[in-house]
């Protein structure tokens, strides 16, 4: 922990982020719910307060020195993100809101133009209900059938169950979270696509919560479609990326029509703008477009390597301390996992528990995490759940540890 | 350490949310609808009982939820028990508006009840007091399903 801690900085890191020195409740702020949504370090914070305070302007369409100004900066984030992702082109980057709108772009575009009726949909046991809704829509409304490949019971995706979905070859697409925000398993995607691959369907992982922890290669890992969204990436809220093969893009009808989208409007025909920008219709989140090439500008300098030993610390931490708790149960145990923790007390339901953390200013998520199915799965209403992030300390978890047994000694 | 939530985690409440006295199913019942949380996953059912005069005679709940809708549950049992429908539902009102604000006007008339009376504080958690009440109004009207939300 230590030689990590040094290599890594942790004071200079938290330093950058003005809102861990909030007191709550009078306490000093133990912020354990990044998985929902991270903090945002200075960088982000002043790229979009700058932009808005010296060259703000619509983009794409302006002549003048500011429009221009913003549409460099925009499209910079473009190139940030392709770099972040290993992207063989800029093009291949589709800014949408996050991971939600990235997916249900893939479901009602790829889905309804490429996609048949008849043919079938795979997704995990532990997605979140964002990789779950958009397509049960696309089966209601297009007659695809959705395949659920089950998880184990240490919580890890049981690949015999998953490759046994591919048997009739009738799977078209599989979309798979890259890690679960409830368990932080992450799955092996580069065997979930090669499996794909060689039954002729294609992947989308749903990167939102991977791409804070570990560095993503979608060519390495061979994807065909990859999401994330910029809030978790302590980025600001309201924009994404989606990030596919072009080729795929470009058989791919847009999303949503307006302006921004088009090459040539009449009224009695239009065309369509080259991709990207076939699927940007109307003015975009342009300042929290600036905000995401701040967090990855961010995110670069620290460096995945340090991100990952840091964090892969903190979780082996966690896991050792709170698992030391009488009566608490940990939800997932799986090899390969990220800095998401969820448990239950056997003395106290998890809304209880997170109320109470509260009250020391330590905060957590409490609930279904959206994930409602993989809660039936594991066989609980609810789950408590500590995440880690860049600026997480191991004393911070030694808080959360000391407060769960006293806890544990309120409710007996 | 949490000497600071015994506003609402107060003996009263935590002995219901753990030992709830009256969470059963009742084997003849009259009417019956289930409350649901979908954000946090609370689940409460409540069956329904009138006597001749169309009062409640008799309610049974179950919940799966934390103790503050359990606890809520428990008392919104003891608390309507021969009250008409009307009643009942000013009642919930009076409630509602106590768990939001706490402010309450007209303490006397449920004070079983106040027991809750801090749930104002903790404005996350309105919603796990109140949930008991949807299901049973949802009874009230005949209909199946509510949510607090």
């Amino acid at each position: 922990m230590n030689d990590t801690a040094q290599i890594f900085d942790i004071t200079a890191i938290r330093a950058e982020f003005p809102i861990l020195s909030q007191k709550v409740r009078d306490k000093d702020l133990v912020f354990l719910d990044s998985a929902a949504s991270a903090q945002k370090p200075r960088a982000v914070i002043a790229a979009m307060v700058g932009a808005m305070e010296t060259q703000y302007a619509n983009i794409h369409r302006g002549l003048h020195w500011m429009s221009e100004r913003t549409t460099e900066a925009y499209e910079l984030t473009r190139d940030a993100a392709a770099r972040l992702l290993n992207a063989r082109d800029r093009s291949e980057i589709v800014f949408v809101r996050n991971s939600t709108e990235a997916i249900n772009l893939v479901a009602h575009s790829y889905g309804r133009a490429i996609l048949k009726p008849g043919q079938a949909v795979v997704i995990s046991g532990m997605e979140h209900h964002s990789n779950i809704v958009p397509w049960q829509m696309l089966r209601d409304s297009h007659g695809i059938e959705l395949r659920v490949a089950d998880i184990t019971d240490s919580g890890e995706l049981d690949m015999a169950a998953y490759e046994a979905l591919f048997a009739d070859g009738r799977v078209g697409l599989v979309a798979i979270t890259h890690m679960s925000n409830v368990l932080g398993t992450y799955t092996p995607a580069g065997r979930i696509a090669a499996i794909a691959h060689a039954n002729g369907a294609k992947v989308l992982f749903d990167g939102s919560q991977a791409i804070v922890h570990r560095r993503i290669d979608v060519q390495a890992i061979d994807a065909d479609f990859y999401c994330f969204t910029g809030h978790k990436l302590y980025g600001p809220t309201g924009i994404g990326v989606l990030w596919a093969r072009r080729e795929l893009l470009d058989a791919m009808p847009p999303f949503l029509g307006g302006g921004e989208m088009i090459a040539s409007v009449s009224y009695e025909r239009t065309t369509w703008a080259e991709v990207p920008h076939k699927f940007e219709a109307g003015t975009p989140a342009i300042i929290e477009g600036i905000g995401l090439h701040a967090a990855i500008e961010f995110i670069e300098s620290v460096g995945y390597p340090a991100i990952a030993a840091h964090e892969a610390a903190l979780t082996d931490h966690a896991l050792a301390k709170l698992s030391a708790i009488e009566g608490i149960t940990i939800l997932g145990r799986a090899q390969d996992r990220g800095g998401v923790v969820s448990f239950t007390l056997d003395q106290a339901h998890p809304h209880d528990v997170a109320t109470l953390l509260d009250r020391q200013g330590i905060a957590v998520r409490a609930g279904q995490h959206c994930a409602e199915p993989l809660m039936r799965r594991l066989g609980v209403d609810g789950t408590a759940r500590a995440s880690f992030g860049i600026y997480t300390t191991p004393a911070e978890i030694d808080a959360l540890a000391t407060t769960l047994e006293r806890i544990r000694e309120f409710f007996a | 350490m949490f000497e600071d939530v015994r506003d609402l985690y107060n003996a009263e409440i935590i002995a219901r949310g753990r030992r709830p006295r009256h969470m059963t199913r009742l084997a003849a019942f009259d009417t019956t609808a289930r409350g649901d949380n979908p954000m946090c996953g609370d689940r409460v059912q409540v069956w329904l009982k009138y006597a001749a005069d169309g009062s409640i005679a008799e309610t049974g709940f179950d919940a799966r939820g934390c103790d503050i809708s359990k606890a809520s549950a428990d008392l919104m049992v003891e608390a309507v028990q021969n009250r008409s429908p009307a009643d009942t539902r000013a009642m919930f009102e009076r409630f509602r508006a106590m768990a939001q604000s706490g402010q309450c006007p007209d303490c006397a008339a449920f004070a079983p009840l106040k027991p809750l009376a801090a749930v104002h504080a903790y404005p996350s958690r309105v919603k796990c007091a109140t949930l008991p009440w949807h299901a049973l109004m949802a009874a009230l009207e005949g209909a199946k399903d509510a949510t607090s939300e």
